[in-house]
């Protein structure tokens, strides 16, 4: 064997080890999870509210807010972040500004969750008068989830060739028949995955909704946007941290940790399935 | 436009021609030196912010011929056609001076609808650049954006620009696939017959066979040759064979400026201007 072989398969054996050890981290947490969650879940513990100080009985209504916080945020931040990413690629003049505007969408990513939590109490829960409830929720986790899916629809818009572009101009259509019949279809994968992203943040994220939705037990399922909401990663801080029963609060907390991972995979799962659909009619 | 240095082969070609003594560098088609040209540029200048890419150019085009532009690369060739549909707008940061007429009428003028220009001016690119959807989908988009047209009328109209670019017998039984499993030929007669769908009366051609192999770049010759009928064609190339094949007329454009333009037959075999005879004979370029 050579030097220059030596090396590179010295390179690819140490990439392939990284990449390994990253499985192993994802193994053990999936393992570690279910290993003490997996003995408590049942139909019971899945369509059942709490009962007993919360020592008894299932987490239903935690998952189904933890479902309508989810959905609320992609559904303000879908439209608004892609509308937002197509007037800065397609539509703004190239320069200084949009730049800045690019700069500052990549800051926002930054700011801890527990801001825009404090940010929601503010804004939506007391000026607007939302109170605390699923809108105010949805909103703070959809600001939340704003910056990634500006960032995922620009790199997006950005990726789909400009030769495309031109070709439906010279057909004589306009700009905006453009975007909306060749670019945003040809973008849609990327803007997807940029939605697979912010729901995985937004599903388990505990401090913006803190403020803002959650609800420490309910009997039943809210009943409008405006009432409060159980939602899961709240639901397994409250355990873990307070109540009488510890032993058996702590076993809940990791059923419904398992509960939680399994809903935010199976939310990836349908967004992946939507992206390779058009993907396919895509890249034949 | 013309030196002298080249007047033995002027003259030859002036005596060899119909007779009719039509200035030198001009149409060398008698017949055609009558009629109202399709599109006209008239002192055209453009400028790449600072720079300056084309000289006053003064330029016909005559309908239903194909005009070939060939000249070296960067001087101009597929800027210049880019004007004609107004596609150079879509660069920031350029400017236009002079004017465009098709039929008479001012295409640089504000009033003038670009979409409008766009659907009369086609224009077929050089790398092909189907749309990531169907093949079906790639020739009925410029009807769907005109919206005017019924689903049985589409597919006619489809199936009808699929058979003038000379695609159908090799598409028809895969319409709903998507067009980007076609090879580059394919895809380039695709583009064609998306173009033709619309019912252009201008077609521009820059440098459509760059990207494709000598089978694929003689069918679209031969596809280009039979459009004349209907189209006025307008052609950049680098290929000065496949100028000399297809086209009625050849413009040598040089670092901006049109040098000489002429009935192809007397551009290579006569041509009045050194700069052009170099070209031609591959001292440069």
């Amino acid at each position: 064997m050579t030097k220059r072989e030596l090396i590179q398969k010295t390179g690819f054996t140490l990439l392939a080890m990284c990449m390994a050890a990253n499985i192993v981290f994802l193994g053990l947490i999936i393992f570690f999870i279910a290993s003490k969650g997996l003995s408590i879940i049942s139909w019971e513990f899945l369509t059942q509210a709490p009962v007993d100080a919360m020592t008894r009985g299932g987490i239903a209504p935690a998952i189904v807010g933890t479902l309508y916080l989810t959905l609320g945020a992609v559904l303000i931040a879908l439209p608004l972040g892609a509308a937002c990413a197509i007037y800065l690629t397609e539509y703004s003049p190239k320069g200084w500004t949009v730049n800045l505007i690019r700069i500052s969408v990549n800051n926002l990513a930054g700011v801890p969750s527990v801001v825009f939590g404090l940010f929601g109490l503010a804004i939506f829960v007391k000026k607007a008068g939302f109170g605390v409830s699923m809108l105010s929720g949805s909103l703070t986790l959809g600001i939340l989830a704003l910056p990634v899916i500006i960032s995922a629809s620009q790199e997006a818009l950005i990726a789909v060739p400009q030769s495309i572009r031109e070709a439906s101009l010279a057909l004589g259509a306009t700009r905006w028949e453009t975007i909306r019949r060749v670019v945003l279809p040809a973008a849609l994968p990327g803007i997807l995955t940029g939605v697979i992203l912010s729901v995985g943040r937004v599903a388990g994220e505990t401090a913006p909704i803190l403020f803002t939705a959650a609800a420490f037990y309910m009997k039943g399922y809210p009943d409008s946007v405006l009432s409060e909401v159980m939602a899961l990663p709240y639901h397994i801080y409250a355990l873990m941290t307070e109540g009488t029963h510890p032993e058996i609060q702590t076993q809940i907390a990791y059923g419904s940790s398992l509960v939680l991972l399994a809903l935010v995979l199976s939310v990836s799962m349908l967004a992946i399935f939507i992206r390779q659909r058009y993907r396919r009619g895509y890249n034949a | 436009m013309h030196s002298a240095s080249k007047e033995r082969g002027a003259a030859d070609f002036l005596l060899s021609g119909n007779g009719v003594k039509s200035a030198p560098g001009l149409f060398g088609e008698a017949e055609n030196s009558c009629i109202e040209p399709k599109i006209s540029a008239r002192g055209v200048n453009f400028y790449y912010g600072p720079k300056r890419a084309l000289k006053d150019i003064n330029m016909d085009f005559s309908p239903r011929l194909i005009t070939a532009i060939i000249g070296p690369s960067g001087c101009g060739k597929s800027t210049f056609i880019r004007l004609l549909n107004r596609m150079n707008e879509l660069v920031p940061g350029t400017r236009l001076e002079g004017e465009i007429l098709l039929d008479g009428l001012d295409i640089v003028a504000p009033v003038c609808d670009v979409a409008e220009l766009r659907k009369r001016v086609g224009m077929v690119f050089q790398k092909p650049n189907p749309f990531p959807k169907s093949i079906f989908e790639n020739v009925a988009y410029g009807l769907e954006i005109n919206g005017s047209l019924a689903r049985r009328a589409i597919e006619e109209k489809v199936e009808d620009s699929l058979k003038k670019a000379a695609l159908w017998d090799e598409v028809k039984d895969r319409l709903r696939e998507s067009a980007l499993g076609l090879s580059g030929g394919q895809q380039q007669r695709l583009c064609i017959a998306r173009c033709l769908a619309v019912e252009p009366e201008v077609i521009l051609f820059d440098e459509p066979c760059a990207s494709l192999d000598p089978i694929s770049t003689a069918k679209i010759e031969e596809l280009i040759l039979t459009l004349k009928k209907t189209y006025t064609i307008v052609i950049v190339t680098h290929n000065m064979q496949q100028a000399a094949r297809v086209s009625d007329r050849t413009a040598f454009f040089l670092m901006g400026e049109l040098i000489e333009y002429g009935g192809t037959g007397m551009i290579f075999k006569a041509p009045h201007d050194r700069r052009t005879e170099d070209y031609i004979t591959g001292r440069f370029g």
